[in-house]
């Protein structure tokens, strides 16, 4: 155990109680979580500062407005409910597609308006929410991804998470949806973490319920080696995330739209840690690399160069693992 | 804002040797039982007056301790038979006054007291510096004699203490000069024998005075009432023992009465005799500890659990075990790492198996949240908003509970009687959280989260059982700061978790 102990801390892979105190606690401070924790007002800021995000369709704040839903779906082929304070990707509620006044879910499972109704009232409850609190529900663009992700996607949308800090993305993984995670992109419910080289944008070592992986279990493709399309966008993007909601330790979930290209997801103010596995490397050294540097450029474009410029020899390093 | 480790633990060891300071306190100056069936041995001593009474009215005063130097007073008792009462305090003595209009006869009266020995000698010293006793008119001889025995003692000493001992030493040697045979030979009895030797000392004007006392011996039944000589030296009064010059209280003397008249005055009666018995016996320290407050002069226990009523007291010695149960719950997360369901759940299942006792407390638990997470999939098809469904998993678990208990009964399990401890609140957030869990996560995240829960509340219940823990919390509730401090240092723990070695292993 002593011996795990040591291997761990010598590769740099920061622990949960560091994470917290030594990165979120003097890092991130407390009065701009609300901008993280509500997404429809993260999304609205997003917005504002030139971001694409996946288009609002409505919120249902109280449960009278309920009854509304089915108007506000009237037209819509596609859509997801999910709740604006949700954890973990919990609470989602992706519609695929409609044969009249049916939705089907990407299972093929239907999904009748009683049904969307009950999820949307649960969300206002705050059953999925951090702390139980009073929800907002939100209807969204379902995102249409990037066919470069078809072979490696098992229902759902695969999303791209980037941990940034103090504006600089300091890794980063792409998070692909499996049967086990029933089309979620969440590693805890069961997708897959693919290590992405944060310099390239191409993809290395995979794991899935922290194991190493090089195919994906339910497609049989290979995960390595795949060039994300318009990876210096998706970066830049990411890197300006800092100034939106004034948060230096962050994780960035970005997802690629077969249309309308890289659009901002969601931000994390505690993002999670298994991105260390699925890069197979450390973030400690990375962060206090980052910690290090007195005075970061305040141009984003100019510190995805830094970044690229910090973390490319260690990149092909690992890649040589 | 600390952020400085330093700073932390500056803080944390401030907290810590402060409740260190009062704990050792606690144990050395007041005495306070370290385990919980410490026993402390107490003497017991009786005074037994007797004397025959002519027919008529009959009064007996006598001396008993006041503040007896070295010891406690824990109890005491008089036996009065028909004698009416009082006792009152004048000067440094204090004094038992019994009467009666008419008597005849043989007649006995007790006095009993229960002392426990403390380290305290400070009674003795009150009334300020005594003024020094003038010169007395000596005889011509007298005179003589008495100066030179004085410039004797004064030339080989150096202090009063040294004065008084040297003095002492020469007086009683078994073959005294020719200065102190002069007055040896008006000595018979050891009161007389005090007397002169205060007598030459105030001829160098020594303060000095008699002590009355009984040297206690275990199960002594005639013990004897001697005197003692103190003299003061400008700051204190020192003891001497009269006839061995030994400087000191002994420990097992307990001194009756301040000045040298006799114990008992009485008027009416013949042949009054004193005489004194004394043994030891155990008593539990704890119990002795919450009857008579050891020393009212301390505030800590002034303002201790000790003066609450009973009922409240043994609330706190539970409440007082709940930080250590939050500690281990931090120590579980942050540093094992071991899920639970809410933060603080597993400290309130601990005090209901408390109260079921463990085996049956988690059958119960199981059973329970078994049943509640069944019905909780029953109403989950009803499509229920949140805090409803809550209301009705709260209701459904109440039921469960007492058809637990009702069908037990009807069995003849008693055990199961006890369902009604569970914290129902409790128990109907653990299923809603549970089946929340299960269906987003799986059911091996729900029941791992259980079981994590459960083994938590397990430990805390071990320690919530632990006698010596209780004791220890209840009685040094500073050991609370201590917890404190645990909580802080491991608030800055940033090492991994041992949950984390393992799900990084690969890495």
């Amino acid at each position: 155990m002593i011996a795990t102990f040591k291997r761990l801390k010598e590769r740099g892979i920061l622990g949960m109680n560091r994470r917290n105190a030594d990165f979120i606690m003097p890092f991130n401070p407390r009065r701009n979580y609300p901008l993280v924790d509500d997404k429809v007002l993260t999304k609205k800021l997003a917005q504002e500062a030139g971001l694409a995000v996946p288009e609002l369709y409505g919120v249902i704040d109280t449960n009278y407005k309920v009854k509304g839903l089915q108007s506000l779906l009237g037209g819509l082929d596609s859509f997801v409910i999910k709740p604006s304070r949700g954890s973990g990707g919990n609470g989602i509620l992706v519609a695929e597609s409609r044969r009249k006044d049916l939705f089907f879910k990407h299972d093929g499972s239907v999904l009748d308006m009683n049904q969307i109704k009950y999820h949307t009232a649960n969300i206002l409850s705050g059953m999925y929410s951090l702390g139980a609190i009073m929800d907002k529900a939100m209807v969204e663009y379902k995102v249409k991804f990037d066919p470069i992700f078809k072979e490696v996607s098992f229902q759902g949308v695969p999303d791209i998470r980037v941990i940034v800090f103090r504006g600089v993305p300091v890794m980063s993984m792409l998070r692909l949806p499996t049967k086990l995670s029933s089309g979620r992109a969440n590693l805890h419910q069961g997708a897959i973490g693919v290590g992405v080289d944060v310099c390239e944008g191409i993809t290395l070592g995979a794991m899935w319920r922290n194991r190493p992986i090089t195919h994906h279990p339910d497609t049989a493709a290979p995960l390595k080696s795949i060039q994300i399309p318009g990876w210096d966008e998706i970066l830049i993007n990411a890197a300006r995330a800092r100034e939106i909601v004034g948060l230096d330790y962050l994780g960035v979930d970005i997802v690629l739209d077969e249309d309308l290209g890289p659009m901002i997801l969601e931000f994390n103010a505690r993002p999670g840690l298994a991105i260390q596995l699925a890069n197979g490397c450390g973030l400690r050294p990375r962060l206090e690399q980052v910690q290090n540097i007195q005075d970061l450029p305040p141009q984003p474009e100019k510190r995805v160069e830094l970044a690229k410029e910090l973390f490319a020899r260690q990149e092909t390093a690992t890649a040589a693992l | 804002m600390i952020r400085n480790n330093r700073g932390i633990i500056a803080i944390a060891v401030v907290i810590t040797s402060l409740a260190g300071l009062i704990f050792i306190y606690k144990v050395k100056h007041l005495g306070l039982p370290l385990t919980p069936d410490q026993e402390v041995h107490l003497w017991n001593v009786e005074a037994r007056i007797t004397f025959d009474s002519p027919p008529g009215p009959a009064q007996v005063k006598a001396a008993i301790p006041l503040t007896p130097p070295g010891f406690q007073i824990m109890g005491e008792d008089f036996i009065s038979g028909s004698y009416g009462l009082s006792v009152q305090t004048e000067g440094q003595n204090r004094y038992a006054h019994w009467t009666v209009r008419r008597t005849r006869g043989s007649q006995a009266l007790y006095y009993r007291v229960q002392l426990r020995r403390v380290e305290n000698d400070s009674m003795l010293q009150k009334g300020g510096i005594p003024a020094p006793p003038m010169v007395p008119r000596y005889g011509e001889m007298e005179k003589a004699a008495a100066m030179a025995i004085l410039e004797e003692a004064r030339r080989s000493s150096a202090d009063v203490a040294t004065f008084v001992r040297q003095f002492l030493v020469r007086f009683n040697d078994p073959n005294p000069s020719e200065n102190y045979r002069f007055f040896l030979r008006q000595a018979s009895t050891p009161m007389e024998k005090i007397n002169i030797q205060m007598h030459i000392l105030a001829g160098a004007r020594v303060p000095a005075r008699v002590i009355q006392g009984v040297l206690l011996a275990d199960g002594k039944r005639t013990l004897e009432i001697t005197p003692w000589l103190q003299v003061h030296n400008g700051r204190k009064w020192l003891t001497f023992n009269p006839d061995t010059s030994e400087q000191g209280l002994p420990e097992n003397l307990l001194v009756w009465r301040i000045g040298q008249e006799p114990l008992l005055e009485a008027q009416g009666v013949r042949n009054l005799n004193i005489n004194f018995s004394s043994s030891i016996f155990s008593e539990n320290m704890l119990r002795l500890t919450g009857e008579y407050p050891v020393s009212s002069s301390s505030l800590l226990l002034g303002y201790s659990f000790f003066n609450l009523p009973l009922h409240t007291q043994n609330l706190y010695k539970v409440l007082l075990l709940i930080p250590l149960g939050a500690l281990l719950v931090v120590f579980s997360r942050n540093v094992i790492g071991i899920p639970t369901f809410g933060t603080f759940m597993p400290i309130l299942i601990a005090l209901a198996f408390k109260e079921t006792n463990l085996a049956v407390g988690i059958v119960l638990f199981v059973v329970i949240v078994a049943m509640g997470l069944a019905l909780r999939s029953v109403l989950d098809r009803m499509h229920l908003l949140l805090v409803p469904r809550l209301a009705s998993v709260l209701i459904l678990v109440i039921m469960s509970m007492a058809a637990i208990s009702i069908l037990s009964h009807k069995l003849g399990i008693p055990s199961g009687l006890s369902a009604a401890m569970f914290p129902m609140v409790i128990l109907a957030m653990t299923i809603e959280r549970m089946s929340v869990v299960w269906e987003e996560s799986g059911p091996g995240d729900a029941i791992g989260q259980g079981l994590g829960s459960l083994a938590v509340a397990v430990v805390a219940f071990g320690m919530f059982r632990n006698d010596l823990l209780e004791h220890l919390f209840f009685v040094f509730p500073e050991l609370v700061l201590v917890v404190l401090a645990a909580c802080i240092l491991l608030g800055r723990y940033t090492g991994y978790r041992v949950s984390e070695l393992i799900r990084f292993r690969t890495a």
